[in-house]
This record gives C-alpha cells, structure tokens and sequence, in this order.
C-alpha cells in the first residue's frame, strides 16, 4: 500500500509539471502575438534570461523563454535552440520584423505587463520545471 | 554542396541569417535534429561574434555524407590573445552587443562546446579565421 501511496504521488507531480500554453496566458495576464493556433500545446520546462548566450547554452528542445530583451536576437537565438514559446515580459514592444520572423519559424509569441520575476513565480507555482 | 554567407560587421537586424539557413538544409538532409541543434548554435555565435566585432565576413559551409565543415572568415581587428578570448567570461564586446542580449564572453567557449572540433586562427588588424566541424553520425 504505502508503495501505491508513492507511486500516486510521482504521478500528481508529473501532471501538475505539464501545462498547456493557453493556461499559462490566462495565469499570466498575457496577450498572444504570434501562434494562436498552437496554444494547445503543453510546455513542461521553462527558462529564464536576458542574456542570449545563456540561452544558447541550454540543451534543452522545446522549453518556453521568459525573457525582458525584445529584439529580432531573441527570436534568432530561440530559433537556433528549438524554443518555439516565448514570453515578453514588462509590456515590451514587439515590432513587425520580430512578429514576421517568429511565425516564419512557427513560435508562440506572448506579452505581458508583468515582470520577468513574476511570471517566473507564477509559472513555478503552476508546476513549471526549471531547466536547472 | 557548398554554401556561402556574407555577413556584414555592426548590422545585428542580419545576425543569423546564415544559421536559419543552414538550419534549413540541414533538416532536409534529415540530419539528427540533436547535431543540427549543435551546429546552429556554434555558427550563430560565430556569426553574432563578426557583426559585434569585424568590418565584414564570409561563412562558407561545406556539407558531405559525413560531416559539415564551417569557415567563418573575417576582415576586423583579429584576436590578440587567442587562448584569452576562449576563457568563460572574457569579453571586448561594446555595450550594443551587450544591449543585443550577447556580449558576456560566452560566445567561443560555446561554439567550441558545440562542434567537434574548432580551431581558431587570428592576425591583429587583418581578421580572423574560425573554422568548425561537426559529424552527423556519433
């Protein structure tokens, strides 16, 4: 019985761990700019920096970008390293170039007024997992 | 198959635009999206690294059944101390590099963690040459 016990427990926190994207939009306050039809997606890991060099050092496919640097960089720099969701936090204003490249390469792209530091607790509370 | 890239020194708005394509091709060849992953992420530093600090530069990208080979070649101010520039953290790059999300002298150290093998070769004031290697198959 008690190995049950344990075995249940391992199985809530997998699930808890799993979020779909439209979820984390509305935990969020957030607003979609680029990928509304891929919102059913689930992420499981998230990241987050400012610095892109950082990012690409992250082995990690698929995880969601938390991130305060809005330019055409942290769309090349998700590119390069298979991270196709990306949030834009304090309200950052993303251009056209930047909305065109992100769904060339099939991303999610969310705003939001919150900061980096708040949507990163949110999305902790939710179950996210760190990368590291 | 033989690609080549110009890339312009100071014009970040092009910074990766080699990457995206050689990321292309690479999928079409059904590479391990793994290595491919690899392989973009060295180039892209490489790229980022000729518009932050040269004048212009040239990637050209050879693919074979085995391997792809990186040439990124440029005309700029070169590398003083090559063994410097591979240490994490040393850095030269400006504050608009820095303000590009790059710049924290994390650039070589990842490209060489990302090929299979690299070697940099560097003259003050002429340029500096960075060539890469990566194989499909482990």
């Amino acid at each position: 019985m008690k190995s049950l016990y344990f075995c249940l427990e391992n199985y809530t926190d997998i699930i808890v761990g799993i979020m779909e994207m439209k979820t984390i939009v509305s935990e969020i306050n957030g607003t979609v700019r680029v990928g509304l039809d891929l919102l059913q997606n689930n992420v499981d890991f998230a990241f987050a920096s400012d610095l892109m060099s950082d990012v690409l050092t992250v082995e990690k496919e698929d995880i969601l970008l938390i991130t305060g640097l809005a330019n055409l960089q942290t769309i090349r720099t998700a590119e390069m390293a298979d991270i196709r969701y990306i949030i834009f936090a304090r309200g950052k204003n993303i251009d056209g170039q930047i909305v065109q490249l992100a769904s060339e390469n099939n991303m999610v792209i969310i705003t939001t007024p919150y900061s980096v530091f708040r949507v990163s607790g949110i999305l902790y509370q939710l179950g996210i997992q760190p990368v590291f | 198959m033989e690609l080549k890239y110009k890339i312009q020194g100071g014009n970040f708005n092009r910074a990766g635009y080699a990457s995206s394509e050689v990321k292309k091709v690479l999928k079409q060849l059904n590479v391990d999206p793994k290595i491919i992953k690899r392989i973009v992420v060295a180039l892209y530093e490489g790229e980022v690294n000729i518009v932050a600090h040269a004048f212009n530069g040239l990637a050209t990208v050879t693919i074979d059944a085995e391997k792809i080979k990186i040439v990124l070649k440029d005309s700029g101010p070169g590398i003083p101390d090559v063994e410097k520039a591979m240490e994490l953290g040393f850095t030269t790059a400006s504050p608009a590099v820095r303000e590009m999300g790059f710049g924290a002298g994390m650039g070589l150290p990842n490209m060489k963690k990302n090929s299979d093998f690299m070697e940099i070769l560097s003259t003050v004031n002429v340029g500096t040459e960075v060539v890469l290697m990566n194989y499909f198959s482990k």
